[in-house]
């Protein structure tokens, strides 16, 4: 089980979001930096999809209260166990009464914490992920809260010796490279054609900020304002996670994490699926660019590192069974 | 029907089916859905039906955009074999006006009508989903009279309960969970539109066609104190 001993800014239990639903108007939820939630899973022997907790800029207090095996992967809030600063990116093994703490966000917004086994709420919807508005999945539909206590899965065997074992773990996963002023993979949008030409130019030229206004539905962002050729109603179809759309005030939104199944604004953009960890990384205020970048070549991307996660589950695998 | 695609970001393509909203387009995304939900391709994770449009994501490990494109090309040329799907007809009973409806009086004035004759013309008509979006269960519904058509709120409320009935210029719908939200409030229904339990967790979908009828605020509480009667 795990003890919340303090609550953190906003740290909700997350999973790869609820597939399926979307048609029914329910949106797909889930972790904001996918694949940092999913390295952190395999870190501690889960699948991917097992569920984790998302903590963002002001990590909680949580104390284990069992030994355990845990990861904590994504943006660097200087983690800690028992006061001792821990790596992220790497298979930890806590002991009973631990307190995992974090401290300034170093690197990023968010981070993942794995646990074996899985955070073992109950599913909704086929999805362990939390719904804010709806009020529903995760921990009671809600941010975890000072004194709540989370069910952990049952470990497999191999993860049940790891955890008690003494030995160390000597090796880390390469952290993802989160940027301070990163450059965004872009596609043209939808209606990227309806716009402008200095707004077609501006959107790959220009750097734009995070405005505070900015959450898991999606970051709204300030810089040059853009602007269709001739106004148009349009008509609402689906969005997807990475969707820039650009309402009336001319600032454009990306949408992430918790965005709406439909949208009716122009889309100008969609970024490739491959940096929308970058994206979810980003503080308020922060600053980034886009970079035009074609379909083909963004599913490439994707479908590379879905290889070098392939990859990295093997070399996991391997050292597992060296230890075990 | 010659629908075209195109790519949403490198793991979704749009199958356009029209270029306005009407009746037949609403037909053929219908039957593009019951197309998809039958065959389930194997690339297919999910798909979101919207008014001329769906929205098909697959994952590009299995297959390319150019896969994707070809197979549903292919797919949609037996859209006239699957049998056409039932329409139904779900009755909302809702209470109109005081505390569930307090724009009641202002969507009257607006209109030139007594706050009586908005409930018999919002009763009156027969409305159609044309889909489910915006949040959890939400319908947007085709055929509201314009007789009681009024335009947003000029500030938005910042809660408005579940289950609430609104209008908002020609449109009339229900908002399934609380929300914050520009429309005109005019009455409430026991009914619950979001079903997080179920397997189809939305009461209301593309197609169905709905009727409101009024009830009093006795039958709205009787309703609501014994939900698993009425509720299907």
């Amino acid at each position: 089980m795990l003890k919340i001993l303090k609550s953190g800014l906003q740290t909700t239990v997350q999973d790869l979001g609820r597939t399926g639903f979307q048609k029914y108007g329910v949106i797909a939820s889930g972790a904001m930096d996918p694949f940092a939630h999913r390295l952190a899973n395999l870190l501690v022997g889960n699948n991917e999809q097992a569920a984790t907790l998302e903590i963002t800029l002001v990590g909680p207090a949580i104390q284990f209260t069992e030994d355990a095996l845990i990861a904590v992967c994504g943006g660097d809030l200087s983690p800690k166990v028992d006061g001792s600063t821990v790596r992220t990116w790497q298979t930890l093994a806590v002991r009973k009464g631990n307190t995992l703490t974090f401290g300034e966000p170093r690197v990023g917004a968010r981070c993942y914490l794995a646990i074996a086994g899985g955070i073992n709420v109950q599913k909704v919807m086929d999805s362990r992920s939390t719904y804010l508005r709806a009020g529903i999945g995760g921990f009671q539909g809600r941010a975890l809260e000072k004194g709540d206590e989370l069910p952990v899965g049952q470990a497999s065997l191999q993860q049940k010796v790891l955890q008690h074992s003494e030995k160390g773990f000597d090796w880390l996963l390469p952290p993802a490279r989160y940027f301070e002023e990163p450059v965004i993979r872009m596609m043209p949008g939808r209606q990227f054609d309806l716009f402008d030409e200095a707004s077609k130019a501006r959107i790959f030229q220009e750097a734009f900020a995070v405005s505070p206004n900015s959450d898991r539905m999606g970051y709204r962002l300030e810089g040059p304002c853009l602007a269709l050729e001739t106004p148009a109603e349009l008509i609402s179809e689906a969005v997807a996670f990475g969707s820039v759309q650009v309402p009336g005030d001319g600032n454009p939104i990306v949408l992430l994490a918790d965005r709406q199944t439909t949208g009716g604004y122009p889309k100008i953009g969609q970024v490739a699926s491959v940096d929308l960890p970058l994206i979810s990384q980003l503080k308020q205020g922060q600053q980034l660019r886009f970079k035009k970048i074609s379909m083909a070549d963004a599913q490439q991307r994707w479908i590379e590192q879905e290889q070098s996660i392939r990859q990295i589950k093997a070399a996991i695998q391997l050292k597992w069974e060296e230890w075990t | 029907m010659n629908p075209s695609f195109s790519p949403l970001g490198d793991q979704a393509i749009v199958i356009e089916l029209g270029n306005e909203i009407n009746e037949q387009t609403e037909q053929l995304v219908k039957k593009v859905s019951a197309l998809l939900e039958s065959r389930k391709p194997a690339w297919m994770v999910e798909f979101i039906p919207a008014f001329t449009t769906v929205t098909v994501f697959y994952d590009p490990c299995i297959a390319t955009y150019d896969n994707v494109r070809t197979e549903l090309t292919e797919l949609l040329t037996h859209l006239g074999e699957d049998r056409a799907v039932e329409s139904r007809t779900v009755e909302i009973p809702v209470c109109y006006g005081g505390e569930f409806g307090p724009d009641l009086e202002l969507v009257a004035q607006h209109n030139g009508l007594t706050p009586r004759e908005v409930i018999d013309i919002h009763t009156s008509g027969d409305y159609s989903v044309n889909m489910i979006g915006f949040a959890p269960g939400f319908p947007f519904l085709r055929g509201m009279s314009e007789r009681i058509a009024a335009p947003r709120r000029d500030s938005p409320r910042l809660r408005i309960p579940e289950r609430t009935v609104g209008i908002a210029g020609m449109q009339t719908g229900v908002y399934p969970i609380e929300t914050p939200g520009g429309w005109q409030l005019i009455g409430r229904t026991p009914l619950r539109l979001f079903l997080p339990e179920n397997s189809i967790p939305s009461l209301l979908r593309a197609g169905d066609k709905v009727i409101f009828k009024e009830i009093s605020e006795d039958d709205y509480c009787a309703w609501e104190e014994h939900p698993d009667v009425e509720n299907p």
